[in-house]
């Protein structure tokens, strides 16, 4: 499996595609990162505990945050690092001789999934690291512990989060033979999370709780909550929800305490446990919906008549 | 080497192989042959442990391939019929991953890469990404890519499709020289008759995924013909009395004369009592030999008879 993770490792590093998006990314979160120190710098907050954290969740200028963006942005990368990876060997004709050779053939497909969740760390890593180096330049003092603890727990559910798009696209080119087909539906099912869901969910909402501003603000409430319910269908929301909380300490969840937060009530923030407790069913869930996704193209593919056709 | 008895093989209604018993022995070339969808591919297949048969038992190297795929995978190379690969990397980079995947070192296989490479003529071309290679080329790289591994038993589908016969004729000489200095066993499958001909120790013919003949290529001759042989003869200045003599010998059954040229068949070799008639009537006798059968001829019987 080793010889399997580093060639494919090679690969993806090298291939053009990767390339592009990679910096594709880069620019667009260097850039959001870039404003969000600048506005810092102009007001400076002032308490600056957390002020690093900032750089990530903070839009400015028109510039949606760094965390919209890997939230929007990063399903792309995952999805297109994965929408091939099988069904290329096959029209290609390698996978006869490649499994033909003395390896297990789940070695071969976790080889596969495991380079491209290294080449996302690697990625995700990069550009996180860039983003501090931009706050140090901009802020001029040190993060802190804190900081950078929430940091690591924030690039580790990034990964997930990523894991599973690159999950839902080898899940895709192992269901699908031809690559095209593959790509459409991955784009198909990131345009329904991302855009889709999120008007849905505000419609069924209104729907099931109609509220006008004179509702009570029980209607409100409920409203809001059944929004978050048909929200956490999706891995988007999940992941904006769990890293909202690692980023913002003070963050104490949707509904009815967003609501309360964003009527100017004083939060104080919260230890990283806290905070991971608060988000735990989140994240659960992703892994949960990565391993899924990844676990059906594991039995998919074992079962998987090799021939070149 | 291979042992299979009774293996069988369907998708959903189709049967693709039924009943097949084979054996090969170590240190032959044998053939597999058949048209297309006879069903040569999916038992080569299951010889590998690439699709587990629907029923039967099979021996690969003494091993079970589907029980213990690893094992008969270490022991044979594989030629797909349709071989492809990585087309951005090089035939080296190409070579030394699957040597990498064998287990090899590369301080091991840099040297065997380049000994194969020679072998199969493309040192020059190397370093070049495998994507601009011809046919030909790949077909080549793919028998590089068998021999890398150095395994027992060459499995071969298929080896000299869509190749001319220059190159056709290379790749033969490869995989004779393969067994002759290397002591593989080789299987190979095919529908190009004479190529599988000149190489073969012995063949197979399947046809609706049975195995309808077996045995070396004059022993198939031999039984095509029936119980009776077959001779060709010239013969200048040849008269009916002649050819009544020749029917009257002892052994031969029939006598067909065509201008110059004469049939004869018979149930012994008559060549030598042959002869002696054609001098004593006083004609010149220029050609006098056994017919053999061609494949052609085996196959043609097999399929249209
Ligand atoms: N995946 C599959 N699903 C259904 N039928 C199949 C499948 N693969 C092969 N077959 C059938 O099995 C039969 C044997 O196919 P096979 O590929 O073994 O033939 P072959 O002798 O290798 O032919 P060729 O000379 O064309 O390579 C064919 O009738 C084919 O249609
Ligand atoms: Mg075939």
């Amino acid at each position: 499996m080793r010889v399997v993770f580093w060639k494919e490792l090679a690969d993806y590093f090298g291939s053009k595609r990767f390339i592009i998006l990679f910096f594709l990314i880069l620019i667009v979160a260097g850039a959001s990162a870039y404003l969000a120190s600048q506005s810092l710098r102009e007001s400076p907050p002032q308490d600056t505990s957390y002020v690093y954290l900032d750089l990530f969740t903070q839009s400015s200028g028109g510039m949606p945050s760094f965390l919209s963006f890997l939230a929007f942005f990063g399903p792309l990368i995952g999805v297109l690092l994965g929408f091939d990876a099988v069904n290329s060997e096959f029209s290609r004709g390698t996978v006869s001789r490649v499994l033909a050779q003395p390896i297990y053939r789940d070695s071969w497909i976790n080889g596969k999934f495991l380079a491209g969740l290294a080449t996302l760390a690697l990625a995700l890593a990069g550009i996180i690291l860039i983003i501090f180096g931009l706050g140090l330049y901009a802020l001029g003092f040190p993060p802190d512990g804190g900081e950078l603890s929430r940091m690591f727990t924030f690039f580790v559910i990034g990964l997930i989060y990523l894991g599973f798009w690159l999950a839902l696209g080898i899940l895709f080119s192992v269901l699908f033979r031809q690559a095209a087909s593959s790509a459409l539906a991955s784009i198909a099912v990131w345009l329904f999370f991302t855009l889709f869901l999120y008007m849905a969910a505000g419609l069924i909402a209104d729907q099931v709780a109609p509220v006008s501003p004179t509702s009570p603000a029980q209607v409100w409430t409920r409203n809001e909550e059944i929004r978050d319910l048909v929200l956490r269908f999706s891995p988007v929301a999940l992941f904006e929800e769990a890293t909202s909380a690692i980023l913002i300490p003070s963050w104490r969840g949707l509904g009815l305490a967003q609501l309360l937060t964003q009527r100017d009530i004083p939060t104080n923030p919260l230890p990283l446990g806290q905070s991971l407790l608060i988000v735990w069913p989140q994240l659960v869930s992703l892994i949960a919906l990565t391993s899924v996704c990844f676990g059906i193209s594991y039995v998919i593919f074992m079962r998987r008549e090799i021939r070149s056709l | 080497m291979v042992e299979a008895q009774g293996l069988k093989k369907s998708y959903g209604p189709v049967q693709a192989v039924e009943g097949l018993d084979l054996r090969v022995q170590e240190g032959e070339i044998y053939g597999l042959l058949g048209p297309n969808g006879s069903g040569k591919t999916t038992t080569i297949l299951m010889l590998l442990g690439l699709t587990e048969p629907s029923a039967g038992r099979v021996q690969v190297a003494g091993f079970n391939p589907t029980r213990e795929p690893l094992k008969v995978k270490r022991v044979v190379g594989y030629l797909p019929e349709n071989v492809g690969f990585y087309d951005d990397l090089t035939a080296r980079e190409n070579l030394r991953y699957i040597a990498r995947l064998n287990g090899i070192p590369d301080r091991d296989s840099k040297k065997r890469i380049e000994e194969v490479l020679e072998q199969v003529g493309l040192s020059e071309v190397a370093d070049r990404p495998v994507g601009t290679y011809s046919r030909g080329m790949r077909q080549r790289l793919g028998i590089a890519d068998v021999l890398v591994k150095e395994p027992r038993l060459a499995i071969l589908d298929e080896p000299t499709t869509g190749i001319d016969p220059e190159g056709a004729s290379q790749i033969l000489d490869m995989i004779v020289r393969m067994r002759n200095e290397r002591g593989m066993t080789i299987l190979l499958s095919s529908h190009l008759l004479h190529q599988v001909q000149r190489v073969c120790d012995r063949v197979g013919i399947m046809h609706r995924g049975r195995l309808v003949a077996e045995g070396t290529v004059d022993e198939l001759s031999a039984r095509t013909s029936g119980e009776g042989l077959e001779f060709e003869a010239q013969v200048r200045g040849l008269s009916p009395e002649l050819v009544a003599a020749l029917k009257g010998l002892d052994g031969v059954r029939e006598v067909v004369a065509q201008g110059e040229r004469l049939r004869i068949l018979a149930e012994v070799d008559v060549r030598s009592a042959v002869a002696r008639t054609v001098l004593e009537k006083g004609a010149e006798l220029l050609e006098l030999r056994q017919r053999a059968f061609t494949l052609e001829e085996i196959y043609l019987r097999y399929f249209q008879g």
